[in-house]
């Protein structure tokens, strides 16, 4: 379990990064966090010629609040940065919770959001998470940098929009409306593994309790972050009552998601994971909007 | 007298050593010029090898050998068998072991094919990418069942069908019991296969010394002292001329003491052919595939009761899967055919199994080596029978066990060690009630488990025990020496795998000798400093080199009490050993140390009585005439999360008698660790093949092992009914942890889903397979609402 030869190069600006990189394309590999691509170099599963390392590029590693637009993150910073960030935890508490669920400590302290991203992993946690928070993501080449949605970045399993030229620089999240709640929750076999299922649910309450702009986002129930517009729009312009939950929460589970079968659990078992994931997340999040609610009115 | 220090938690000698990185484990060895070996394994399951070119891998940088079959010469005689099968009747026994590298065919997933030496592993593995091999895909035998049925293309061309063995062994006339039975149950119940998986992989280190003629090799291996003797023998040397030293040894639990495995076999032979020295380190992907495997077999089982649920017979008929080839025998099915009679009186039993050849890695223990599956089995069959006959699961293990005035009790079948299963002594009902007092049993099903089954928690106990045998022969032997700092070196041939051996054997020497534990040096797993022995395994050091370590320190202190006696001119039983002195008891002003007494002991110069041995030091060898039986009970709450089916562990209790207990935290280490891997059997760790026997998970991602979050705080219980076979009384405890928790899981898990009547019958299980199995129990989302 030793990689094959490659050259190893060190950038120092992002610039130069993306140099080498409009230069060697696909036979040149990223380097981030190195949680994935090493194994995968290890394995010999990948062969690049070149590796570029990132971890050089210290104005990829950043956590900015703007006020009025939203959060942005470096494409570089680790997970245990942003485990530990207030920024994140006041304005994506999302993401704050979900990121212990993300292996162990020693794999957080290396690994990167845009690592996380670029993998495109579906049984990650921050593609669902970041697809639910209605991200988009900066991605830039030697000649060019588009923005594109979280929803329409990930295209399969391990597979994404962005180009071999495309370095991954940085995350944006909008900032929630008045009466945003969401509810993230999953299950694997032992905590930090490969998640079982996960859900993130998203939504906001009006203060007469109906609920808007729900979005839910499957973690590991498709090849890549699955999207159940339908139970989503179910619970639209209605009271988030149990029957309604329940209701949406099977649209969701036995018609829209895709799950797989393999060694740990069943096609099947992961369908009946997401109806009773879907269920306590949606009330987790009818519990959220109900205090932000109750809060808000109490400061008018 | 000394103070007492058996039978104390005395902290582990060996600790701070292994806590700060001092601990020389085989990989850390460093040798100048040391070269690399790295090894090119089939990717298929079963495949005729038509041709290997070698040629490019010849011409690639840093490469100094490319070896295949063609090359080795007399390594390529089949390993030995490592355990004969016993004297049962009409046993066959089809052996057919592997040899270092696949010549005609490869027989599974990653045998190796051809090795490459090279300056580095690096460079190793990239040459091992240009060679070429062409292979015949033949028909891939997976299940053990459509193995024996299949009618072509054997594992093993030569034979003619893939039936490794076949064994009966029979006590009293079970047909005659089953038509005077109340009650006739029958059950299918599957174990299947999984990995020993340490935390360090294999790793072989060999130093051919042209000059001197010497081979160093460092190995991790349970069994150094067979190795050298093997080496030896398939190297043209002479046992003299071979040293195995196992150090360190980060976790075995019997995959390390398979021999000879071929690495083990092709990286000396390297070194000799080179003239350097050469390492290979297993990776972990490697262990999946080239480490000994266990645990696959089906059984068919019946059990036969009167009225009250006492057994009258037992009949089972199992397969066992040996994988493609058998060098460890027939020790895992006959243990599992032994144990299943647990701690139960069955006056008539019928045992049949046969064995298969698989297109899978070969099969040899790993911690409980066939004895879970036995254990699983009669633990299920007396579940049913509580069921069938509405009694209660406790009592009806009760009324079925063997009565503490019938032993030593003669189960009347053939053991894994050649003798006759006899259980040397035992006293079981009050372990059992140990356990059920600790886990409150009576008050949790009474009051407990209503409560909050009423408030949805599904929640559900379990109680099973088990017989463990341990300390079988044939022997181990021990050398104590008095050192001239006064401290006490202790030397023995076992390896050490981290079972505290430093600890409790300098215990049994500290003892006879009066001095306190740390001064005591233990010596384990070098052929130069010990060379008679066979290993560690089967749970026998404490009992087998512990005995031997006791009798020879008692003979050291026999010696040191006669030279102070004459040189402080008093009599013999005026002399105490305490502090590292000999103290004449009367009057303690008068004393010599240990270490002038072991001076007085050596003379430089002047003349000695005629027949004197230099020295403080004994040898003694300890061989018990059969195995000694240690038993226990466990019991376990545990819930599962609603809709997820998620299990918790909310309790685990294990009350263990393994006689005389020589360092009670050491044994209760040894529990916490068995029972961490027992909840990995059942709950998490299987090996999932594809249709070309390639392993689907051979990984950590994707294998998974308990971790310190899956494994509950456990409370322990002892009883100590001595061993009469051995001096010290005591038995063996290494495996007792892990044996019965697959049955414990099972049977709180059917408690759990007692409304839908769940019966488990295959382990091990997931979250998955429980929903599977609950819905087509029918269950329904209402179910638990009506639960009274
Ligand atoms: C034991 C273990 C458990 C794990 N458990 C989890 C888990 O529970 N949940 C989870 O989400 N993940 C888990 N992971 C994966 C971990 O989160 C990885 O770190 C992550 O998937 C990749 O991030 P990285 O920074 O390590 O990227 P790397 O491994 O360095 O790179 C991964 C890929 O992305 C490319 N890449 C990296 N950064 C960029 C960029 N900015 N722009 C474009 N391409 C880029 C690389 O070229 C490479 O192809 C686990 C990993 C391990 C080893």
């Amino acid at each position: 379990m030793k990689p094959a030869p490659f050259e190893y190069m060190a950038p120092e600006s992002v610039d130069a990064a993306l140099q080498l990189k409009a230069r060697h394309g696909a036979g040149a590999q990223w380097l981030a966090g190195g949680q994935s691509l090493i194994p995968s170099l290890n394995f010999r599963c990948l062969k690049p010629d070149y590796v570029i390392d990132l971890n050089g590029l210290r104005e990829l590693s950043y956590i900015r609040f703007e006020s009025g637009q939203g959060v942005r993150l470096g494409g570089m910073t680790r997970y245990h940065e942003l485990e530990h960030s207030d920024v994140i935890r006041q304005h994506a508490p999302m993401m704050h919770d979900a990121i212990p669920y993300i292996a162990h400590d020693a794999i957080r302290s290396r690994g990167t959001l845009g690592g996380s991203l670029a993998y495109a992993d579906p049984a990650a946690e921050l593609p669902t998470v970041t697809t639910a928070l209605r991200a988009r993501y900066l991605l830039r080449s030697e000649s060019s940098e588009r923005w594109v949605q979280a929803e329409d970045f990930f295209v399969g399993m391990f597979q994404t929009v962005m180009q071999p030229d495309e370095l991954l620089i940085e995350v944006e999240i909008p900032l929630p409306k008045a009466g945003a709640a969401w509810g993230f929750i999953e299950r694997s076999r032992r905590h930090g593994d490969r998640v079982l299922m996960g859900v993130a649910a998203t939504l906001t309450l009006q203060p007469d309790g109906t609920c808007a702009d729900a979005r839910l986002v499957y973690q590991n129930g498709a090849p890549a972050p699955r999207l159940a517009p339908q139970a989503a729009a179910s619970l639209n312009g209605k009271a988030l009552t149990d029957e309604h939950i329940v209701a949406a929460a099977k649209q969701a589970a036995y018609e829209e998601i895709d799950p797989e079968s393999d060694v740990h659990a069943s096609s099947a078992f992961r369908r009946q994971l997401a109806f009773e994931l879907t269920q306590r997340a949606l009330r987790d999040a009818r519990e959220r909007g109900t205090a932000a609610i109750s809060e808000e009115g109490a400061g008018a | 007298m000394s103070v007492q220090c058996v039978g104390e938690p005395i902290l582990r000698n060996e600790d701070e050593r292994l806590l700060k990185g001092d601990a020389l484990f085989t990989d850390d060895v460093q040798l100048p010029g040391l070269l690399h070996a790295a090894f090119l394994r089939s990717p298929y399951g079963h495949a005729r090898i038509l041709s290997i070119d070698v040629e490019a891998a010849r011409q690639s940088a840093g490469v100094l050998g490319v070896y295949t079959a063609k090359d080795i010469g007399s390594l390529m005689n089949p390993a030995p068998l490592i355990v004969p099968p016993p004297p049962i009747e009409g046993l066959v026994f089809n052996q057919r072991t592997h040899t270092a590298l696949a010549s005609s065919k490869v027989r599974h997933v990653g045998e190796p094919i051809a090795m490459v030496v090279a300056e580095s592993r690096y460079l190793a593995e990239d040459a091992i990418e240009k060679i070429h091999v062409d292979f015949e895909q033949l028909p891939v035998h997976l299940d053990i069942e459509d193995s024996l049925q299949a009618a072509e293309s054997f594992v093993h061309d030569d034979l003619e069908s893939n039936l490794a063995a076949h064994v009966v062994q029979r006590r009293g006339d079970y047909e005659k019991a089953k038509a005077e039975a109340h009650r006739v149950i029958t059950r299918r119940f599957t174990y299947d296969r999984g990995i020993a998986a340490p935390i360090e992989n294999r790793c072989v280190v060999a130093d051919w010394n042209r000059m001197g003629k010497r081979l160093t090799v460092w190995d991790t291996t349970q069994a150094p002292i067979p190795i050298r003797n093997g080496l030896a023998g398939m190297l043209g040397l002479t046992e003299n001329q071979v040293r195995v030293i196992a150090p360190h040894i980060g976790g075995a639990f019997g995959a390390k003491l398979m021999a000879f495995y071929s690495e083990e076999m092709l990286v000396p032979w390297a070194s000799m052919q080179l003239e350097r020295p050469v390492r290979w380190t297993e990776d972990r992907h490697e262990n999946f595939y080239s480490t000994s495997h266990e645990r696959g077999q089906v059984h068919e089982a019946e059990i036969a009761v009167d009225q009250e649920g006492h057994i009258l017979g037992i009949k089972d008929v199992f397969i066992h899967d040996t994988g493609a080839y058998n060098n460890y025998g027939l020790t895992l099915p006959i243990n599992s055919q032994c144990c299943l009679l647990g701690l139960y009186h069955i006056p008539s039993y019928y045992s049949e199994f046969r064995v298969a050849f698989t297109n899978k890695t070969l099969v040899a223990p790993y911690r409980g080596a066939g004895r879970q599956h036995g254990v699983f089995v009669i633990e299920r069959l007396l579940d049913s029978v509580a069921r069938e006959l509405n009694i209660d699961r406790a009592e009806i293990r009760r009324r079925n066990l063997i009565p503490p005035d019938a032993f030593p009790y003669d189960h009347k079948i053939i053991y894994q060690d050649f003798a006759p299963l006899v259980y040397d002594s035992g006293n079981y009902e009050p372990v059992l009630r140990k356990a059920m007092d600790m886990i409150d049993y009576d008050t949790f099903i009474r009051d407990v488990q209503p409560r909050l089954r009423a408030e949805g928690r599904r929640v559900g106990i379990g109680i099973v025990t088990y017989a463990e045998g341990t300390g079988i022969g044939p022997y181990e032997g021990a050398r104590v020496q008095v050192l001239g700092s006064g401290k006490v070196l202790v030397v023995t041939g076992v390896g050490t795998q981290g079972q505290g051996h430093y600890t409790s054997f300098a215990q049994l020497a500290a003892q006879q000798l009066g001095v306190d534990v740390t001064d005591v040096e233990v010596v384990t797993g070098d052929t130069d400093q010990f060379h008679w022995g066979t290993g560690t395994f089967a749970s026998r050091g404490a009992v087998v080199a512990g005995n031997a370590v006791n009798a020879a320190a008692t003979a050291v202190r026999e010696k040191v009490i006669h030279l102070a006696a004459d040189l402080l001119s008093v009599s013999v039983d005026e002399i105490d050993l305490v502090d590292g002195k000999a103290i004449h008891r009367a009057d303690p002003e008068k004393s010599m140390t240990l270490g002038q007494l072991a001076a007085a002991a050596n003379p430089t110069r002047g003349a000695v009585r005629p027949g004197t041995e230099p020295g403080l030091e004994a040898t003694r060898y300890f061989g018990p005439e059969r195995g000694t039986t240690a038993f226990g009970a466990h019991a376990a709450i545990l819930e599962v999360e609603q809709g997820t089916y998620q299990i918790k562990v909310l309790e685990y209790v294990v009350v263990h008698d393994c006689g005389k207990v020589i360092n009670p935290m050491i044994v209760e280490g040894q529990v916490h660790g068995g029972v961490a891997q027992g909840i990995g059997n059942a709950f998490l760790e299987q090996l999932v093949f594809d249709d070309q026997g390639r392993i689907k998970n051979a990984n950590l991602r994707d294998f998974l092992l308990p971790t310190a979050l899956e494994v509950p705080r456990m409370k322990c219980g002892h009883e100590e009914t001595p061993s009469p076979l051995n001096p010290m009384g005591v038995k063996g405890t290494g495996e007792a942890g892990a044996i019965p928790v697959g049955p414990l899981f099972a049977q709180a898990l059917d408690d759990a889903f007692s409304d839908v009547r769940l019966e488990i019958l295959d382990i091990p299980l997931n979250s998955s397979t429980l929903w599977h199995s609950v819905q087509e129990q029918g269950e329904n989302q209402v179910a638990i609402h009506e639960w009274t």
